[in-house]
Order: C-alpha cells, then structure tokens, then sequence
C-alpha cells in the first residue's frame, strides 16, 4: 500500500471498468453476444482502465517512458477492431439479411474507440484524485460518464429523414414502391407472396447532404437489416425472390424500401427505420465543399 | 480473378424461336406450364426468376 493504491484502485480500475459496462449495451442487435462475448469486452475494458490508471502515477515518479506502453494498448485495441470485424463478417454470410460492410465497420470502430474512453475516464479521474482529493474524483468521473452518454449515441435516421408508408404494386413484371422501381418479379405466385406480406416506405431526405448519406449502399443495407431483426424477416434459402431491397429515386433522392415484416404493424416499422443508426462511414457532407460555398 | 456477380442460369420459353443456345432452355407449351418450370428452377437453382417478356423467363442468380 501506498499513495498511489486508492487512486489506481478507486479511479482507474473501478471506475473505468463502470465506465465499459454501462457503455457496452447488448439491445436488440443481439451484439456482442450475451455472456461470453460480453466477458470479452469487460476483461479488455479492465485493462484499459488499467492502463490509464497507472499512467498518472508513473508521470509522477518522473517514469516517463512508461508512458510507451500507451502505444501498446493502442495496437492491442486496434486488434479488438480487427477481431471484432472479422467475426461478425464471417457471421454476415449466414444470415438471412446481411448487415453489410459499411455497418460491420461501424460496430468495429465503436468497439476500438469506446476502449479509449475507458482509458481517458480512468486517467483524468486517477488524475482528479491525486492532484486534488477523492469528492473531486467523484466529481469528474460525473462528468466522464456524462459526456460518454452523451456523444456514444450517434443520430438515427429519424433526424435526417421523413418516414412514410407507401403502396407496394406490380406493373407487369416490374416492382414498385411508391413510383420508384425495386425489381422484376416473374412468377405470378411470387408476385402474390409479394404482395401479401410486403410493405414499402419511402424515405424523404430533409436537406441536400442526407441524399448522398441515404444513397450509401451499407446505410441502406443496414436499414435493411435492423427492420429485418426487429420485426421478423420472410424469407428462406429457397426463396431468393423474397427479398427485401432499398431503391433509389433518381430524381429526387428519395429512397423506396421493400421489406417483408413477419409483423406487418406500420407504427412499430416506421419507428423502427427511424431509429436506425446514421453510419459514420455513410455520412457526407456536400454543403461543406467549397464548390458549394461560392454561390 | 474474374468473377461473374449475375449469370442467367436456364431460359424458360413458349416461344423457341426467341431464344438460342447459351443456357440451359426450357421450351414449355402454355403459360401455365411455363410458371410451373419456373417456380421449380427458382427453387433447385436457388435463382430468381424475371420475367423478360410475357414469353421469357430467365432464372438468374444474383
């Protein structure tokens, strides 16, 4: 025991490791699996802590090389990255809507960088209580999980477009959602499957910058997967007919989405697709490039 | 490597003198007959099947 005991022990180990285990939410996704995939993550979110925890003291001991082995965690986080992308990868192939790249990385990439949050929450708070005392540690281990709150949840597609229900119809051969065309269906049989146990939304894009971030094949993808996991898929491995897809209005922008609920509720599938995460990697900006901006 | 993303996988006509060799082609009399083919090379090809004209089909895995 010394006076560097309490701070390690309350600021970075118990307090990071808090920090992983209210950040790692295990909704609807089903990810990371429960038990065994969540034991994973709190192990190597205690090591974090770990980590951040003893880099204070270290400074204080004048052990600035210590501080290397921050690089150490930060290539062993990028390996959770990496193993995190691969599993669910080699998973996608097997289900019966896939999730996509695009949303694969997404989860990857929030994995890596939620490990750093564990590392910055136990270095500023060790940090708190060794410069000041414990009720100020207490204090910004407040405002850690706060801002952790706050910025883990990123916007969803109800803020970026509107949602509407819209007649699903054939003309000929051809599928449509509203105007805008989805694929050709032939035989007549499918066609009646279609239309029993279809249903088409279309999305509006609020403003100019979400047509392109909607156009995105994994955002539509992802859209795709999440209505598919939450209200029920029809569909089989023999069945390739049946499938769900998203359109896109060449005109306007707007997107037209064919799903085949097993729940066929209106209500439940718009709030469904309006929760729906906005991809990082989806998101783009026009309105900021400067041939914009001149006029 | 080249590799093919669509292939048309079999042809299903009641009219022969529309299509010509290339895949497999299915040359049935009626319209029924033609939707029963179909519908049991969608399943055995695990392709779907579209319709090009009211006389073709083509099963095409995707």
């Amino acid at each position: 025991m010394n006076e560097y005991t309490y701070p390690i022990l309350f600021g970075g180990v118990t307090i990071g490791t808090l920090a992983r285990i209210i950040i790692l939410k295990t909704d609807y996704r089903q990810y990371p699996t429960y038990l065994h995939g969540k034991i994973i993550h709190i192990a190597l979110g205690f090591i974090a802590a770990s980590l951040g925890a003893v880099a204070v003291p270290a400074i204080m001991e004048k052990e600035f090389t210590a501080v290397t082995f921050l690089t150490i965690a930060a290539s062993q986080f990028r390996e959770v990255r990496n193993m995190e992308r691969g599993t669910l990868t080699e998973m996608d192939g097997y289900e019966l809507v896939p999730r996509g790249n695009t949303y694969i990385e997404g989860i990857a990439v929030a994995f890596e960088s939620r490990n750093y949050l564990v590392i910055f929450t136990a270095l500023f708070v060790t940090m708190a209580y060794l410069i000041w005392n414990v009720y100020f540690a207490i204090f910004v281990t407040i405002i850690c999980f706060l801002l952790i709150k706050k910025y883990m949840s990123g916007s969803t597609l109800g803020d970026i477009v509107s949602i509407k229900e819209a007649t699903v119809s054939f003309d000929g051969a051809g599928l449509y959602v509203d105007n805008i065309y989805i694929m050709n269906i032939g035989l007549p049989a499918r066609q009646a499957d279609i239309m029993k146990y279809g249903m088409g939304f279309v999305l509006t894009p609020k403003n100019f910058d979400v047509r392109s971030t909607i156009a995105n094949l994994g955002q539509r993808q992802a859209i795709l997967h999440d209505v598919s996991i939450s209200l029920g898929v029809i569909r089989d491995s023999g069945t390739p007919a049946l499938v769900p897809l998203i359109k896109r209005d060449l005109d306007d922008g707007r997107i037209g989405v064919f799903v085949l609920p097993q729940d066929k509720d209106v209500k439940k599938a718009i709030k469904v697709i309006s929760s729906v995460p906005v991809l990082e990697n989806a998101i783009r900006m026009p309105s900021e490039s400067k041939a914009q901006n001149k006029e | 490597m080249l590799v093919l993303e669509k292939a048309i996988l079999a042809t299903i006509t009641t009219n022969a003198s529309k299509v010509t060799a290339g895949t497999s082609i299915f040359i049935c009399e009626s319209k029924e007959e033609m939707d029963k083919v179909a519908a049991n090379l969608e399943a055995i090809l695990d392709g779907i099947s579209h319709a090009l004209s009211d006389e073709i089909y083509i099963i095409v895995k995707h």
